[in-house]
């Protein structure tokens, strides 16, 4: 493709710079984020700072730590629902438990888990298989924030219509509203099924492998990400994955045209299971 | 300019426009299209139901796809937001993302209109056709502020004209065009040189 005329490359150099800053301040690396989700993400936040420009934005984070809490919240959160994607939770239940259950222990990565609803699914998934005794689950995220709710299993209450039908598309066996219960305006979940969960801070950008794994769940992270970075997310999956363990991905992502891609098969081609074959 | 992408918006009657409008065109079309029709209820659901590329394809011979993301953007392909997410492009590819809804709206038209303004900015082609809400008007009128083209079906034609009537209220389009003549115009634009202004049918 040609160049395109771009009228807001003024609004892209202040992005760049803003990012350049927050790595070398905070820290965090956001430079191979995919810039049109970016972007969108970060003209909310001078909106919502009632701020001009980008570079209003970045004078502001720069020296005001609670300013980059809320810039960390609005570019790291990413939206999911509990059983989002019924079919991969029934393909998982039917076709990955029966190969789970081979081991003898097992681990889960759910890799950016952000607020953990993903988590607790999968979890209810393994105790109504009867497997949950011998998972481990990590639970990770860059964010502290998102983890903190997370760890909590609070919800919000009026989310619960849309998951009770995603679960029972998802083959769920007992009565889900018996996992929670309600307070106030949350559904807090059984306690019980975060036993065996880790929650931790990890970094995909920036750190490196911390364990061996039998599944890594990765679904609608790497969209934000550019190329480069999902390369790098691929190679640490492939680096942490036991040979013939699987990897889910969001159900409009591909692991073809990446350099990993013949590394797997595709266990479940519709839901975006793949298993490791070498 | 040469466009480079043509970006499509539509919702309340929108499956029948675009059979329209995709029919229209032929297998060797010269540019991608993106399309975001507003598909189901805004909040989270299952990406089951009705396979709107299956059904759009027995009318066309462009190739149909619910867009996978960093699909590569090629002519003649036609990318459809998938149920449950935005649409967006980056340079050469397209872009998904769970964010949320935009005018109770996910996938919403003023945010793959947006990214296409931002990211080809002149080169864009927007179409904003039948449509029950205002999501769309916003993003055309960016597409149009960066220099890029904007057409718009004429409502009287529309199956709901709420979509129309809030594009032409909200910039100064270049066309607005009974549903039928939209494919015949796409395709008498591509094939002109690239400096002809608009100037009527």
């Amino acid at each position: 493709m040609t160049t395109p005329t771009r009228d807001n490359a003024l609004e892209d150099m202040e992005i760049e710079l803003l990012l350049e800053g927050i790595h070398r301040h905070y820290g965090y690396d956001f430079r191979n984020y995919a810039l049109s989700s970016l972007r969108r993400r970060i003209r909310d936040r001078v909106q919502a700072e009632q701020l001009r420009t980008v570079s209003g934005l970045k004078e502001k984070v720069l020296h005001d730590p609670a300013c980059m809490e809320r810039l960390l919240l609005s570019l790291s959160v990413n939206v999911s629902a509990m059983f989002r994607d019924p079919g991969l939770y029934r393909a998982i239940r039917s076709a990955v438990v029966p190969l789970l259950r081979t081991y003898p222990f097992i681990r889960i990565w759910h890799a950016g888990c952000s607020t953990g609803e993903e988590v607790y699914s999968m979890a209810i998934v393994l105790q109504e298989e009867g497997l949950y005794d011998r998972c481990r689950l990590y639970a990770t995220d860059m964010n502290e924030a998102v983890l903190r709710t997370a760890r909590a299993g609070l919800f919000p209450l009026a989310a619960m219509k849309a998951y009770t039908a995603n679960y029972l598309q998802a083959a769920g066996t007992a009565e889900f509203s018996r996992y929670y219960t309600v307070s106030h305006d949350r559904a807090m979940f059984n306690p019980a099924l975060k036993k065996n969960v880790v929650f931790a801070q990890h970094n995909l950008a920036m750190d490196g492998p911390f364990n061996d794994f039998h599944l890594i769940v990765c679904r609608n992270v790497m969209i934000y990400f550019d190329k480069t970075l999902r390369a790098r997310v691929h190679a640490l999956f492939l680096e942490s994955l036991v040979r013939f363990g699987f990897l889910c991905l969001g159900s409009k992502e591909t692991i073809r045209h990446t350099h990993v891609e013949t590394e797997y098969a595709a266990f479940d081609a519709r839901e975006k299971i793949y298993r490791r074959i070498r | 300019m040469a466009y480079q992408l043509v970006v499509v918006g539509t919702s309340l009657g929108g499956f029948e426009a675009l059979t329209v409008l995709l029919g229209g065109l032929p297998a060797n079309f010269p540019l991608p299209l993106a399309v975001v029709q507003h598909r189901g209820s805004s909040v989270e659901e299952p990406s089951s139901g009705v396979d709107l590329p299956l059904l759009l394809q027995r009318h066309a011979e462009l190739t149909i796809a619910d867009a996978e993301d960093k699909d590569a953007l090629l002519p003649g392909r036609v990318y459809l937001a998938p149920v449950g997410y935005h649409l967006l492009v980056e340079e050469g590819s397209v872009a998904l993302s769970t964010d949320r809804p935009v005018w109770h709206a996910r996938p919403s038209i003023d945010v793959l209109f947006e990214s296409a303004a931002d990211v080809y900015g002149a080169a864009t082609i927007g179409l904003a056709l039948t449509g029950s809400s205002q999501d769309g008007a916003a993003g055309l009128a960016r597409i149009k502020r960066q220099g890029g083209l904007a057409i718009v079906q004429q409502p009287a034609t529309s199956a709901s004209r709420v979509l129309p009537d809030a594009a032409l209220k909200g910039t100064e389009v270049d066309w607005t065009v009974p549903l039928g003549e939209i494919a015949p115009l796409l395709r008498r634009l591509l094939g002109s040189p690239a400096s002809e202004s608009p100037t009527g049918l």
